[in-house]
């Protein structure tokens, strides 16, 4: 195990200066995310414009994966559909999760989070923002969880 | 070596050496182990003990008039025994084999607490509890109408006996308290808490899962009413712990569950309960628990207990010296009585980071709320790392861990 596969230079970048970090006031929707075995807060709001997500916001805090990979995700959905969103949901997931599955090429940066896989206890890290943009998405008043 | 009288001749090198699994690499490296106080390791002698119980003793006991289970009866009775005089509990009445602390706990929360408890009564617990003694708390309190408090800490992570004084009222009925923060490592004052808890007709509960490990514990000389502790944290196995408790509230006590062993007769018109302890050791026990856990007490006697608290000490005020000088660290719990153990934050690397990059090291620390997230809260932080000793623990360790901290800053720039 490399822990620069895990702690890609994309990652650190993004941990230290977080992209789209905040809070849209007013939004059209919003949800937490909460992952209780290590204490990472998100929380996400968005704006919709039909079918597309025009903007998105997350602020919390947690460990550089999380934060990186939230980051990550709000530069990589930001004006995409939620159909699209929920197939870059499962390419993400994926690589991951499948530790012989291949990096697509229209991940983009979101691929510097394929080292993740190489250590199963910080997959919830990595997918706790997604989860929390689910629940925004559906509304959902409940708070995620990566349980 | 150390040349401090309390521990002359404590070679932890030696010590390290009774331990198989420490000789082990992890990813590619020696494992240096500083997660003890979620679960210690254990020596050869443990592993012996357990072994050869199952290969030429194991029957059920108390049951048979057969070889084996007179001998498995007589190992068990006698783990009990050892046990008892490890604690100096007052007789083996009152040593309950459990599952575990957190076992221990429940079976007084429900079989003590439950049925005395009316409506506005107070239970009161302290601020850096672990959940185990929080939450078998909460769920009596909902049975019965009672109330839980929580003594406040102060910003060192002390608990101070004036305070507890203050928060008890005349409803006070329990208090239950750690003895040794498995979070911040603080030493409670317990004896005089029991003393402040008895002179207002409470009794008084000891989560003392940390601290029989790691210092002499007399239970008689503490005076509280209860003490829980498990087997896992003191070199012996998993699955078995031990309430010690009173034994005139024992007596008084329904059995919490009910089955076989707990039984003198039954009918379907009545059943006689078993004297004590086994009144509260309903089914078969985990005996070959309890053979590793007095093996591990055999082995803690063998070290001897007050030179396994000095060495650790030594290695506290060692590793407390050397964390406090690296950069951007902070200690979280900072009482004048601490056992070794060491909650740290580092500036701009999250504890979860953190782990990850020492575990690459072979360093295992444990990350996280340990199990106390109101102590997280109070403290603003979302988790720590957390470093703890061992009798096995060596300044070597203390060295590797401080190397993978200066390498988590490389990594995280």
């Amino acid at each position: 195990m490399d822990l620069k596969d895990l702690y890609r230079d994309v990652i650190l970048d993004h941990n230290k200066t977080p992209r789209l970090f905040g809070r849209l006031e007013p939004a059209d929707s919003a949800a937490d995310g909460h992952n209780p075995l290590c204490g990472d807060r998100l929380h996400v709001t968005l704006k919709l414009d039909g079918d597309r997500v025009s903007d998105l916001r997350f602020d919390g805090k947690g460990c550089a994966i999380s934060v990186a990979s939230a980051s990550l995700m709000c530069e990589a959905v930001k004006g995409k559909r939620r159909s699209e969103i929920a197939h870059l949901f499962n390419e993400v997931h994926e690589v991951l999760t499948r530790h012989d599955a291949p990096v697509p090429e229209d991940l983009g940066k979101l691929a510097a989070l394929s080292g993740v896989r190489e250590f199963p206890v910080r997959v919830k890290c990595a997918s706790l923002c997604w989860h929390t943009l689910n629940a925004a998405l559906e509304r959902s008043a409940e708070p995620a969880k990566t349980e | 070596m150390n040349a401090n009288p309390a521990y002359a001749g404590y070679d932890a090198q030696r010590v390290w050496r009774d331990f198989p699994i420490l000789a082990r690499q992890v990813h590619g490296r020696p494992l240096v182990f500083l997660d003890s106080a979620a679960s210690s390791q254990r020596p050869a002698k443990v592993i012996a003990a357990v072994d050869n119980y199952e290969r030429l003793h194991h029957a059920n006991v108390h049951r048979g008039v057969h070889q084996l289970s007179q001998e498995a009866t007589q190992m068990f009775e006698h783990a009990r025994e050892r046990v008892r005089a490890f604690v100096n509990a007052a007789s083996t009445r009152e040593v309950i084999f459990t599952r575990g602390t957190t076992e221990s706990i429940n079976l007084v929360a429900q079989s003590y607490a439950r049925p005395r408890l009316q409506r506005g009564d107070e239970i009161l617990l302290t601020a850096l509890e672990h959940h185990a003694n929080i939450v078998p708390w909460q769920i009596v309190a909902e049975q019965t109408g009672a109330i839980v408090k929580a003594v406040p800490m102060d910003r060192r992570g002390v608990i101070d006996a004036a305070n507890v004084a203050a928060h008890m009222t005349e409803r006070t009925r329990i208090v239950a308290c750690a003895h040794v923060s498995n979070a911040l490592g603080t030493v409670l004052p317990v004896r005089e808490i029991a003393r402040l808890a008895h002179a207002r007709g409470a009794v008084v509960l000891v989560d003392g899962a940390q601290a029989v490990p790691h210092q002499r514990v007399d239970c008689q000389a503490l005076e509280c009413d209860f003490y829980a502790f498990s087997a896992h944290k003191m070199y012996g196995p998993t699955g078995i712990g031990v309430l010690i408790g009173r034994e005139s509230l024992l007596e008084a006590m329904p059995p919490w569950q009910g089955g076989g062993d707990m039984i003198l007769t039954v009918s379907f018109a009545k059943t006689t309960y078993n004297v004590l302890p086994f009144k509260f050791e309903a089914g078969t026990p985990n005996i070959s628990g309890a053979v590793g856990m007095a093996a591990a007490v055999d082995y803690i006697d063998s070290l001897g207990i007050d030179r396994i608290h000095a060495h650790e000490q030594s290695l506290l005020e060692l590793a407390t010296r050397k964390l406090e000088a690296v950069p951007g660290l902070t200690i979280i719990g900072t009482a004048p009585d601490k056992a070794a153990v060491i909650s740290f934050t580092i500036d701009g690397i999250h504890p979860h980071d953190l782990g990850t990059i020492l575990d690459a090291e072979g360093v295992a620390v444990r990350t996280g709320h340990h199990c106390a997230m109101p102590v997280m809260e109070f403290f603003n932080v979302p988790a720590t790392a957390r470093a703890s000793f061992a009798c096995y623990s060596r300044e070597s360790d203390i060295d590797a861990l401080v190397a993978a901290l200066a390498r988590a800053r490389e990594v995280f720039g």
